[in-house]
């Protein structure tokens, strides 16, 4: 090889170097190890970080639709598994009960040039989370049948109740409504929305103490039962994929269904033109005269983990701020409500907006609100099937409560 | 055999049993005596997309330092055993005074969950062996008198319920039942019921799910019976013939006698699976109607938002412990004596 085309080779290798910087987004060095929940948005999100692998950088992606069961585990370990966690309201609970999330402020004021300040999940006074997608269950309907049944946009529980009997009288519908009423989890989030639409509080102020064994409770729980006589009898398996699967199919016409969903039924996919051209978003219903729509407003965002070098904090967070960038929103507009200042709302995501405009309340962040949230769960089964009275389904969550939440000491 | 001899053959297996059965077994009845610290809670403002609250949270430092001193958490005896999500003996005597009658009582026991799950263990436990073993030991005669020919696929056909994943095969199953499912719809015809569903009602509920536990194990019964088969004595059977026995008086008084340690055998491995179920209550989504003691044990483990309750969780395990042994107990009794009676 003569010196010529020694120098070439030789300029051909640093170029090649110093395009593979750029490719770390600025970041010199460092392990990058996202996990999170797997749905479009957060795909975007990972993808768009997972971008500035290279050079000395290097950014795994790792997402799982069980990520909220695995991640406490994941996160303790030393040093963790995965450098940042994405989670939402009720999953920062859990890392922020161990202290498994590290506080962001001086990476922020670093780094964090372009978020917004609402972005920013702040408790106790120290940045925790980044926020960068907003979701909310909400009013999915099919305009062509409530039309056919000469019954309007629904805009509470009463007139949902009403447009279904009309629905369902015409004809038009055996079950006009769908909801993710499957035991467990989502039976316990139905409640949790319903509960706080009607105003009621689950903890006596300001102690851990349950107190959901009330009036409003118990109008509560009669709603939820009225509306499942409205529903499949397979109800109580139903989750939101079982859902989407039943709108999709053109079996509902009504559904208070996570605003995530919402691109998912309009994309020309799995379902009929005349199905998806149809159906429309409001927002959540209210319920028993009360001003406040009958859900929980959800925000998405990212953690860095504590257990890792704060090389890997300072690498992971200007890697996921290129995750939640503004080109990431505009390239993927229709995937979720971005929170990401600049970004215009989508298309499907009028329900959330007009949700949290109606005044609904965020997802309680309480440490022992998830230990509730499992003892609804669990116990709402045996009065939708009539098996006995609201009161003793009341009483039962919070004998079950109140047993685990002597367990984790929260009483 | 010397004893020294005796020891040298054991040691290996010995020590294997007591690092990966005893150890874990006593670590986890160690875990179930415990419980969490007392959090230690305070007040804070929390902000975000939303607007800003006021919000409990829990001390990071204090409960740090709680758990350094005691890693294991408090000590709560046998609390976890008797609280109202195990054993509610507190519960069980409030229902007891309450009830006026042995179906309010038996109302107000299925009412906690603890006990509900195991009614249903039961019962699973209880239809599904003999079932298993009366249909894989028809199977395994039926397949005995094929030709040939046939015997080899027909075996291999009647096998396949075993080799499929259980939990993947009752995901299938939930499927095919569903309303608009193969076998949910034809149901519908066949009943002349367009409202039928097989997953609504719990009822129906416990039903499929011990069709599904029988069309999974009989396979596992068939297979031990048809080799038991084989074993048949020839000669016996030819002089029962020339006596003049009918196929029933054969099966009868010679086939099943010789077959009676296989089904002791069985009965022993599918009362402990039985006792066990778990993928089928997953896989059909069914926890609204059945629930079982290893169903319990896997919620509390994976509590969303990660609030897991380990001492339930093994408070649960000593419990099914307990329960297998019980279960097991009269037939190894039996075996035992009968064992002797030969010696």
């Amino acid at each position: 090889m003569n010196k010529v085309s020694r120098f070439a080779v030789t300029t051909a290798f640093v170029l090649a170097s110093a395009s593979s910087a750029y490719a770390g987004c600025g970041i010199s060095s460092g392990s990058v190890r996202i996990a999170g929940s797997d749905f479009p948005a957060i795909q975007a999100v990972s993808g768009a970080a997972a971008a500035c692998d290279g050079g000395g950088v290097s950014v795994t992606v790792d997402l799982n639709t069980d990520h909220k069961d695995r991640q406490v585990a994941a996160l303790t370990a030393n040093p963790a598994e995965f450098t940042s966690s994405i989670v939402a309201n009720s999953t920062l609970v859990a890392l922020m009960n161990d202290g498994l999330a590290r506080p962001l402020d001086s990476l922020v004021a670093k780094h964090g040039g372009d978020l917004a300040k609402s972005q920013l999940i702040t408790v106790d006074g120290k940045i925790m989370a980044v926020a960068f997608m907003a979701n909310a269950q909400h009013l999915f309907y099919r305009k062509d049948v409530l039309d056919a049944a000469g019954v309007g946009v629904p805009s509470t529980y009463e007139e949902v109740l009403a447009a279904a009997e009309a629905i369902k009288s015409k004809g038009l519908m055996d079950y006009p409504i769908a909801g993710t009423y499957k035991a467990g989890w989502n039976l316990g989030e139905e409640f949790v929305n319903m509960y706080l639409g009607h105003g009621g509080s689950f903890f006596k102020a300001g102690s851990a103490e349950p107190a959901i064994n009330n009036a409003k409770g118990v109008a509560t729980l009669n709603m939820m039962k009225a509306l499942t006589g409205y529903m499949n009898p397979d109800f109580l398996t139903h989750d939101s994929n079982a859902v989407q699967a039943e709108w999709e199919a053109g079996n509902a016409a009504l559904t208070n269904l996570w605003g995530s969903r919402a691109g998912a039924v309009t994309d020309g996919e799995g379902s009929t033109a005349e199905i998806e051209s149809n159906t429309m978003f409001a927002s959540a219903p209210t319920v028993a005269g009360g001003s406040m729509p009958a859900s929980t407003l959800w925000w998405d965002g990212f953690t860095v983990a504590t257990n890792i070098s704060d090389e890997d904090a300072e690498a992971t967070f200007q890697a996921m701020m290129q995750g939640v960038s503004l080109d990431m929103a505009k390239a993927n507009a229709d995937k979720a409500n971005w929170l990401i200042a600049g970004a215009t709302p989508q298309a499907a995501g009028v329900g959330v907006v007009a949700t949290a405009q109606g005044g609904a309340t965020p997802y309680p962040m309480l440490p022992y609100m998830g230990t509730m949230h499992g003892a609804i769960g669990g116990e709402l089964a045996d009065f939708l099937q009539g098996k006995e009275s609201a009161e003793q389904a009341l009483a039962d969550i919070e004998a079950a409560y109140i047993a685990a939440a002597k367990e984790k000491g929260f009483l | 055999m010397p004893h020294r001899t005796f020891i040298a053959f054991l040691w290996p297996s010995a020590l294997a049993m007591l690092l990966f059965i005893a150890l874990p077994i006593m670590s986890v009845a160690m875990q179930s005596f415990f419980i969490s610290h007392e959090q230690v809670l305070e007040v804070v403002e929390n902000c975000g997309p939303f607007g800003c609250t006021e919000s409990t949270q829990v001390n990071q430092e204090a409960t740090a330092r709680l758990q350094e001193e005691e890693p294991l958490g408090r000590f709560n005896g046998f609390g976890t055993y008797t609280n109202r999500n195990h054993l509610a003996f507190e519960e069980i005597g409030e229902v007891w005074r309450t009830s006026d009658g042995p179906g309010a009582f038996f109302s107000g026991l299925m009412n906690l969950p603890f006990y509900k799950a195991l009614v249903f263990t039961l019962t699973y436990t209880f239809v599904v062996t003999p079932l298993v073993i009366i249909l894989g030991f028809v199977i395994a005669l039926s397949v005995n008198r094929l030709p040939g020919l046939f015997k080899g696929p027909t075996i291999f056909f009647s096998l396949l319920p075993m080799i499929v994943t259980p939990l993947i095969g009752s995901l299938i199953l939930f499927w095919m039942i569903d309303a608009k499912g193969v076998i949910g719809g034809t149901l519908q015809i066949i009943f002349d019921d367009p409202d039928l569903s097989l997953k609504a009602s719990p009822g129906l509920t416990w039903v499929t799910l011990m069709v599904y536990g029988v069309w999974h194990s009989a396979p596992f019964a068939f297979v031990v019976f048809y080799a038991g088969l084989q074993t048949v004595p020839q000669d016996t059977l030819e002089s029962a013939m020339i006596d003049g026995a009918t196929r029933w008086q054969r099966i009868r008084h010679v086939v099943i006698p010789h077959l009676t340690p296989l089904v002791v055998f069985i009965t022993l491995i599918q009362l402990m699976d039985n006792f066990r179920v778990f993928e089928p209550i997953v896989g059909f989504n069914a926890e609204a109607s059945a629930t079982s003691l290893s169903w319990i044990i896997y919620n509390d483990l994976r509590s969303s938002d990660g609030t897991m309750l380990y001492g339930s969780a093994a408070a649960t395990s000593m419990l099914t412990i307990v329960g297998v042994c019980i279960l097991l107990a009269p037939v190894i009794v039996r075996t035992w004596r009968a064992n002797r009676r030969a010696a």
